[in-house]
């Protein structure tokens, strides 16, 4: 508690546990909550290196080269191994988290929770079938 | 089977302590007893001053949320075999202020509960001789999930973001405001959006979850909030592509 | 931030975390794994620039990359609001998230629209 509320009129004797910056320490649901709300700085450092990749495209084959090259060092690969563990973590919750936010109703009954999370996967797959196949190949 | 099961027990007794403690009791272990039971033994035989509020003791009143080993539960709820070997920690619910032993202050609470108009809001009040306002099943079935709440409060105890921030409107009275907006008599939804379209409301949550997790009344207090926020930002997009609308 | 600007920032932060979920995956897979460790041949930079100029594309780059973006930008303010409660900072943060997001925004269609 930081202050106390505009509601409850303040008591001199009432104890108020004051909450610890620590407090998602405290309880295993709060961690993973944490290390999920973290996924989108992982989020972010794809993005900003995806970024990065255009403008090394731009700027030519040999920047580009020198691009990917960076991207083969021990520092870029575990960084990336990192990422991607935190970005699956990010699509794992925000599918199986869908149902919960999104009610989808067929002929007045609600659809089953894992009929929407499951779809989403399903949809998840074949993106990134077409994802891989495409940017493999690129325009040749 | 143990024949008895140690209580770990918050004391606080404003006049003789400025700060809670613990307390040990070594309850006789029956299993069939709920923490409830044991605090009501060690309230009759062996310690007269411990105070905590309870009522119904079959889980439908409320009454009785505590921390039980850190979580929130309804301690009539919790069987003392489901928390074996022990010992078994009771603390007040998280995030109020503790008036004594196990009894915290709920006004802010309540105060939650009437900001967000949880009544039958209609723009035309039918006269008495056109009758009851007519439901069917599958209009009930809609908003009927969040009418379950019994104002437990064990979602606030397990609410993050109620004990950072004081002016948190909280998951059951967010929960509550969806119940009467998805009621197909009520008008009020508009109002309540404006009273709710903001950081204390349905913009301060965080969707931590835990409120789910915990509500022994399987309410999902998280769905209504992000069902509330959806509806909000859909409502927010009607008034940029459609601004000629009611606003 | 009240009014229309969190529903706004929200809306983003929902459609940009779902396109990540989508692609990020893939993507980083692609880039960061597969082709620098040679478990799959990447494209030639003629093959590869031949896709990104292409206009579907370099839509469906920004798309890509400006939407996760601000996903970032309203979740990591509140993890730092809440996480670290940095109550009195509130307006420097959510300056600072959404003012990122935004120049990376800018710098992305900036990109994409001179690709050469």
């Amino acid at each position: 508690m930081t202050s106390p509320a505009p509601y409850t009129p303040y008591h001199p004797r009432w104890y108020r546990r004051r909450m610890s910056v620590w407090w998602w320490l405290k309880d295993r649901a709060y961690v993973k909550f944490v290390l999920r709300e973290l996924t989108s700085v992982f989020v972010a450092f794809f993005a900003f290196l995806y970024l990065w990749q255009l403008r090394a495209v731009t700027e030519g084959p040999d920047a580009y080269a020198r691009f990917l090259a960076r991207l083969q060092t021990p520092f870029f690969l575990t960084v990336d191994i990192v990422a991607l563990a935190f970005v699956l973590f990010h699509t794992i919750t925000w599918f199986n988290l869908t149902p919960t936010a999104m009610v989808v109703r067929v002929r007045g009954k609600r659809v089953p929770g894992w009929i929407v999370a499951g779809s989403n996967y399903l949809v998840w797959v074949v993106v990134s079938a077409i994802v891989a196949w495409i940017f493999t190949r690129g325009l040749p | 089977m143990p024949p008895t099961v140690r209580l770990e027990v918050s004391r606080y007794r404003p006049e003789q302590e400025d700060k809670p403690a613990f307390q040990t009791y070594e309850v006789p272990f029956r299993d069939d007893w709920v923490v409830l039971d044991a605090l009501n033994h060690v309230k009759d035989q062996m310690d007269g001053s411990l105070s905590f509020r309870w009522s119904c003791r079959m889980g439908v009143c409320g009454s009785c949320g505590m921390m039980v080993n850190g979580r929130p539960k309804l301690t009539c709820a919790a069987f003392l075999s489901e928390h074996l070997p022990g010992p078994i920690r009771v603390e007040p619910l998280n995030y109020f202020p503790i008036i004594r032993d196990l009894i915290v202050d709920i006004t802010d609470f309540l105060e939650k509960l009437k900001k967000v108009r949880p009544w039958i809001v209609r723009d035309q009040v039918l006269p008495l001789e056109k009758g009851e306002y007519r439901q069917t099943p599958e209009q009930l079935d809609v908003y009927r999930q969040f009418s379950q709440c019994i104002n437990c409060m064990l979602c606030y105890a397990a609410c993050p973001v109620v004990g950072l921030e004081p002016e948190f409107v909280g998951p059951a009275a967010i929960a509550l405001a969806q119940r009467y907006n998805l009621d197909s008599r009520d008008d009020g939804a508009k109002q309540r959006l404006k009273i709710l379209s903001d950081h204390a409301g349905i913009w301060g949550c965080t969707f931590v979850g835990e409120c789910t997790q915990v509500c022994p009344k399987h309410v999902d207090p998280a769905g209504a909030i992000q069902q509330y926020k959806l509806a909000g930002a859909v409502d927010m997009l009607k008034s940029f592509l459609m601004p000629w609308g009611t606003r | 931030m009240t009014g229309r600007f969190t529903p706004i920032m929200w809306t983003l932060f929902s459609v940009g975390g779902t396109v990540a979920a989508f692609l990020f995956p893939i993507h980083l897979f692609l880039n960061g794994l597969a082709f620098p460790l040679g478990w799959l041949d990447a494209p030639s930079y003629e093959a590869f620039l031949a896709l990104v100029q292409h206009p579907v594309t370099r839509l469906y780059l920004f798309v890509m990359i400006a939407l996760p973006l601000f996903h970032w930008a309203h979740r990591f303010r509140y993890t730092l609001y809440d996480g670290l409660q940095l109550y009195h900072l509130t307006v420097f943060i959510a300056v600072l998230c959404y003012g990122v997001a935004l120049a990376g925004t800018v710098v992305a269609a900036y990109t994409l629209w001179n690709i050469a």
